[in-house]
């Protein structure tokens, strides 16, 4: 059951995450990658992060999907994007020579993966583990600063004179 | 039939990684760009959630980690995407030929 799921995710978020290049009309694009979100949210849930899954939707789906598309939108002469760079076969070069790097490195990578069980719902760990003792508390509020500085710094960018 | 081990989502991420990465490198349109590295942040955080259930299933850190990670992204799309408007503004393109304004 857990294999086929699996297996369909995978299928699904590697066929859209292809769609997304190959796709020329950049709209639809943008739809297969929002398919990819849902797709990665569903393996999350595969792995038992319930509250990430709900980030994900949230977050990807919910909002940076829907800002990229207002950014197509307002871009208007480019919706049918330009063919690939002349950097496609070294490109792609790169990309499998990477691909086969890690691929053998996890292979050969023997894990030491200890029997405790995983947690059944995480919500309330997450939060002792992001707020407890210990925790990462001074992470947060830098993160919190930096999503403040970068709204600021998106709006003094866009602003017109 | 497989089973699904700490191997297989590893892979999983690492094809995607890789399908962004290409994309990054070879599109045209600032905006599928931004796209392409999104797959790769959700990559990354597919790993890390991974690595979270498999190798610290109690302490949770690599799901601390791709939070992280998704505030990292967020700042990220916004403050992309403003830069692709003004450049817009000024060049009436998105393509990445005309964001050349600060090479020397």
């Amino acid at each position: 059951m857990l294999e086929i799921a699996f297996a369909l995710l995978a299928i699904t978020a590697v066929a859209s995450a292809v769609a997304v290049i190959v796709v020329r009309d950049i709209f639809r694009a943008a739809l297969c990658l929002i398919l990819l979100f849902m797709t990665v949210a569903g393996v999350y849930l595969l792995l038992h992060a319930d509250f990430l899954a709900i980030v994900q939707i949230l977050v990807y789906v919910g909002a940076i999907s829907i800002l990229i598309i207002v950014a197509i939108m307002l871009t208007r002469d480019a919706r049918q994007g330009p063919p690939l760079g002349n950097l496609k076969y070294p490109a792609a070069v790169v990309g499998i020579l990477l691909l086969g790097v890690v691929v053998f490195g996890i292979i050969n990578t023997a894990f030491v993966i200890p029997d405790n069980a995983p947690l059944q719902e995480t919500v309330k760990p997450l939060g002792k583990a992001l707020f407890g003792d210990s925790g990462y508390l001074l992470t947060m509020e830098i993160a919190v600063v930096m999503l403040l500085s970068a709204i600021l710094g998106a709006i003094a960018v866009i602003r017109e004179k | 039939m497989f089973s699904v081990g700490l191997d297989q989502y590893l892979i999983l991420s690492a094809v995607l990684f890789c399908i962004g990465l290409f994309g990054v490198l070879t599109q045209r349109n600032v905006i599928k760009v931004i796209m392409c590295l999104e797959i790769m942040l959700n990559a990354v955080n597919i790993a890390l959630i991974a690595f979270s259930q498999y190798i610290t299933p109690v302490t949770l850190t690599g799901q601390v980690f791709a939070i992280f990670v998704m505030v990292v992204a967020a700042a990220e799309v916004a403050v992309g995407i403003a830069i692709i408007f003004t450049v817009y503004r000024n060049r009436e393109s998105v393509d990445i030929e005309n964001f050349n304004i600060l090479k020397w």
